[in-house]
């Protein structure tokens, strides 16, 4: 266990390093960094103190190594429109996001994962093509246009909801949803195959030879067992679901991390944008870590693998 | 799991009307009609938008601006979908839109699906070490959500089709590239693959002469599950203003441009979603048909 962590630790800083060279060598590739970390109208001396401080004057390695050691300081650079230290910034609007999340998950698996047995139950029947169709449309629908619908719908023409900005629980009706909309595909269609697997197998036969009610052999023997790699995929929704943000908060005004990424992109405030992609990373890489840990705890099986 | 069929040719004949497989599933034979549709009035939009559209996608009549569809009040007969905020006519920018769209679909699906068929021949024919580090590439990228690094190549490179295409190539060459190999590992044990190399076939040649026409079939399923991948990304890009810069018309654009005017000029922002919606849809119901047909294996994807 102890040697599973160890690695998938190594993995995870090995891809972190790659991100922070990526986004280094692409900063410098184009052009004049000076013009993509400071504003048009900074003075000369301040250009002067950049140059200094990044010893963008000196060769591109002694460049990179001052970037490294200011990043592991925790210091990658200033935003140039906010004029906060970046990594502030993210912080600042990161609980903004953080709220958000878990109730999109939540929605996507209510609603994905009965779907999904509903079909595999009911497989190859008009059931399972309409649940088919529903995952389908969830999946065709850009999320922003989605999200600029439900807008439409329920705040203009019906007034019942708010269109955007924080605020009390109505306001997260809308994001949710439409951060949830392209996950319940996910989560159906996953769920779909691993109970059509599991319904195939021995204790499962057992079961229905026992007599049990057909009820219990799904609900409680099969789902459970296909539940695995349903959460499996948590990893992997969860990097979705933050860059899903990005749209959504767009739309909905919210000042998460999500919108944060908008602005850097829109006023093209490289080091925000720098130090966002990288923060992001970290967030996403560790909590696949932590949850790819826990599975590991959970399914022995896991671990062999 | 079926069990393995022997090689079959495909006529292009039996891909429209089927066998009947005794005790089969008919519903995997049945040809998606509708879609077809949906993607042939795409593509002939595409092809011919100067002839089809009535009006310059780009050019402002600012006279007109913010007119209605045809058929709800106010709306005038010259503008069938209505206007934007520029008196710009949203049906051409629709039809010049198709053709946005289908060229980054075109370009990115050839790069990056080039680039993951060359990488899933190489790693899952030769193994070892080339394997190990292609695959180490693969996860890295999949562990990693390519839009983050589209945003960053559109800001340091600036916004442009090639800038595009480029980002959403990153974010397809991964899945192609793993699936890819996966058949490529099962080919290699085949006995074919054993007599060429008994008979002295170098392994550029196996790979380009045996195994490449036996991933085809695979590659142009991934192919066609794909382009909704792309058209949502690019959408989606263009949303972020990462994708083709202004006035060019793209769906994603144009939804951007309307998402302001939602309260008093919804048609804007809405029948560009339409037009995405209708065309993801339709490519992904043909590919899930052309899957069936062609590479059934696919099937859990």
């Amino acid at each position: 266990m102890k040697r599973y962590i160890a690695r998938r630790l190594m993995q995870g800083v090995v891809l972190l390093c790659m991100v922070g060279t990526i986004v280094f060598f692409l900063g410098r590739l184009t052009g004049n960094p000076v013009d993509l970390m400071m504003p048009e109208d900074a003075t000369a001396e301040d250009r002067a103190a950049l140059i200094q401080t990044l010893g963008l004057d000196g060769p591109i390695l002694d460049q990179f190594a001052i970037f490294v050691g200011r990043a592991i300081q925790g210091d990658l650079g200033t935003s140039i429109r906010m004029r906060q230290p970046a990594v502030e910034a993210f912080f600042d609007r990161l609980p903004n996001t953080l709220v958000l999340l878990p109730w999109a998950i939540l929605l996507a698996m209510l609603l994905g994962i009965p779907l999904g047995v509903v079909a595999a139950v009911n497989r190859g029947s008009f059931l399972d093509r309409a649940a088919g169709t529903v995952a389908v449309l969830g999946i065709a629908m850009p999320s922003f246009w989605l999200g600029i619908l439900l807008i439409f719908v329920f705040s203009v023409e019906l007034g019942w909801l708010p269109s955007g900005r924080m605020g009390g629980p109505a306001h997260y009706v809308l994001p949710v949803i439409t951060l949830a909309a392209f996950l319940v595909a996910g989560f159906m269609r996953i769920t779909r195959s691993a109970m059509l697997e599991v319904m195939e197998s021995e204790f499962v036969k057992l079961a229905r030879i026992k007599g049990l009610s057909e009820g219990v052999v799904i609900w409680k023997h099969c789902l459970r067992n296909a539940l695995i790699p349903v959460l499996t995929l948590w990893g992997v929704f969860i990097g979705n679901l933050i860059t899903g943000a990005i749209v959504t908060e767009t739309v909905f005004a919210w000042p998460g991390i999500g919108r944060l990424t908008y602005e850097a992109v829109i006023y093209r405030d490289f080091p925000l944008l720098q130090a966002v992609i990288i923060l992001k990373s970290i967030l996403i890489l560790s909590i696949n870590l932590g949850v790819d840990i826990l599975y590991a705890y959970v399914d022995p099986r896991i671990r062999l693998a | 799991m079926a069990i393995a069929d022997p090689p079959r040719r495909l006529s292009l004949w039996r891909l429209v009307w089927p066998a009947r497989v005794p005790g089969g599933f008919r519903r995997t034979a049945r040809v998606p009609w509708i879609p077809i549709a949906i993607i042939s009035v795409i593509v002939v939009m595409a092809l011919f938008a100067p002839l089809l559209a009535p009006y310059s996608p780009i050019d402002q009549t600012l006279r007109d601006k913010l007119l209605p569809p045809a058929w709800l009040a106010g709306g005038s007969d010259r503008y069938f979908l209505g206007t934007d905020a520029f008196g710009r006519d949203i049906l051409s920018r629709l039809i010049h839109g198709a053709r946005i769209s289908l060229i980054v679909a075109l370009l990115a699906l050839t790069a990056g699906g080039g680039v993951g068929l060359l990488v899933g021949i190489v790693a899952g024919y030769l193994g070892g070490a080339v394997d190990s580090v292609l695959m180490r590439l693969v996860d890295a990228a999949f562990a990693f959500p390519a839009i983050l690094f589209a945003l960053l190549l559109a800001v340091t490179m600036g916004q442009g089709l090639g800038t595009l295409v480029i980002a959403i190539s990153l974010l397809l060459w991964a899945s192609f590239a793993r699936l890819i190999r996966g058949e490529v590992l099962s080919l290699r044990q085949r006995d074919f693959v054993a007599l060429a190399r008994v008979r002295g076939c170098s392994a550029p040649r196996i790979m380009l002469t045996h195994i490449l026409p036996n991933v085809f079939n695979t590659f142009m399923v991934l192919v066609t599950l794909n382009i909704g991948v792309v058209i949502i990304a690019e959408a989606t890009l263009s949303f972020l203003g990462a994708g083709i810069p202004p006035p060019t018309p793209s769906w994603g654009l144009m939804i951007s441009e309307g998402r302001g005017r939602i309260a008093d000029a919804w048609w804007v922002a809405l029948i560009p979603g339409i037009a995405i919606t209708l065309m993801v849809l339709a490519v992904n119901l043909f590919g899930d048909w052309l899957r069936d047909r062609l590479d059934p294996r696919l099937r859990q994807l």
